[in-house]
């Protein structure tokens, strides 16, 4: 008997379109929702939470993050430090202003405290920042949307 | 002449494999990058370092109503006096807000008003932000936020 060579199996490629589709929608879904910045927060603090918590309209003028964890360090620049320590990183901050032709108190210093924070580590923070001539701050907190 | 058969220009593919790698090899990257950033918002004060008060107070300035919040055990919130005047809850606290904002004229909030909060060293910071919540304004039905006091501004710390 003679077997006739099988000419179906050249036909096995599947559609690959609708996969490509796909997979080009979930792309485009991850880079627009993708986000690089690691300065303006930090996994180690955990903010308090507030329902009036809302995200600024505009971006603040100048921002400086300032990060303090519950135990009262501060983390600045990703370096952990002192309160004393911070001190000559603010007058470098300053010296940068400056050099962009503007003064320490048109700068905004955020304040991201974790919730477990000392308030009186927080206020010796801001008086540290208002020694160097910082006046406008922004304390942060994470919005709460009750779940 | 030879006619060369039509067929043989179908048979013409475009490798789909190295496609098909790089766009995996991207969604991977992009999934493994991708971190759910949760929404933050701001309270701005404006506290200038004590700055010498030049010539008489403004008259029209209202002075600050203070706010003293004290600390229990272990950084909890145990008391709360607004001008000598004793609250149970930070809820009972904004309902007396609310009831100076409605017998306020003005539409803006409490214009001119301000708070000066005056905490325990060891308040733990969450109560400070769940105060400053319950003065500075409120979220109506439609999701917008009604504001109370804007102005808010802390005592100088007392070290422990």
């Amino acid at each position: 008997m003679r077997i006739k060579p099988r000419k179906t199996s050249e036909d096995a490629t599947g559609d690959l379109t609708p996969m490509i589709d796909m997979t080009f929608q979930l792309i485009a879904f991850f880079m627009v929702l993708i986000n690089f910045s690691e300065a303006d927060q930090d996994q180690r603090v955990q903010l308090p939470l507030s329902v009036i918590a809302k995200p600024p309209e505009a971006p603040l003028d100048s921002p400086i993050y300032i990060h303090m964890q519950d135990d009262g360090t501060v983390i600045f620049a990703g370096e952990d430090l002192s309160l004393e320590g911070l001190g000559v990183y603010l007058d470098r901050e300053r010296e940068i202003l400056a050099l962009n032709n503007k003064s320490a108190d048109q700068a905004t210093v955020i304040i991201r405290a974790d919730g477990g924070a000392k308030t009186g580590k927080v206020q010796e923070l801001i008086q540290m920042c208002q020694q160097k001539k910082f006046e406008k701050f922004a304390l942060r907190a994470k919005e709460d949307v009750g779940y | 002449m030879k006619v060369r058969n039509a067929r043989e220009a179908e048979k013409i593919e475009i490798p789909m494999t190295p496609m098909i790698d790089i766009v995996f090899q991207l969604l991977i990257f992009f999934i493994m990058t991708f971190k759910i950033v949760s929404l933050e918002g701001d309270f701005n004060i404006k506290m200038p370092a004590s700055a010498p008060s030049q010539g008489a107070p403004d008259e029209d300035q209202l002075p600050p109503m203070k706010l003293r919040l004290t600390a229990g055990e272990g950084g909890g919130l145990s008391g709360i006096t607004l001008n000598d005047r004793q609250f149970g809850s930070l809820d009972e606290l904004h309902a007396y807000i609310i009831d100076l904002v409605g017998s306020d004229e003005s539409d803006d909030g409490l214009e001119g008003a301000e708070v000066e909060l005056d905490c325990d060293y060891g308040l733990n910071y969450e109560n400070v932000v769940a105060a400053i919540t319950a003065v500075s304004g409120e979220i109506d039905d439609d999701g917008s936020i009604i504001k109370l006091v804007e102005k808010i501004k802390f005592t100088p710390p007392e070290p422990q």
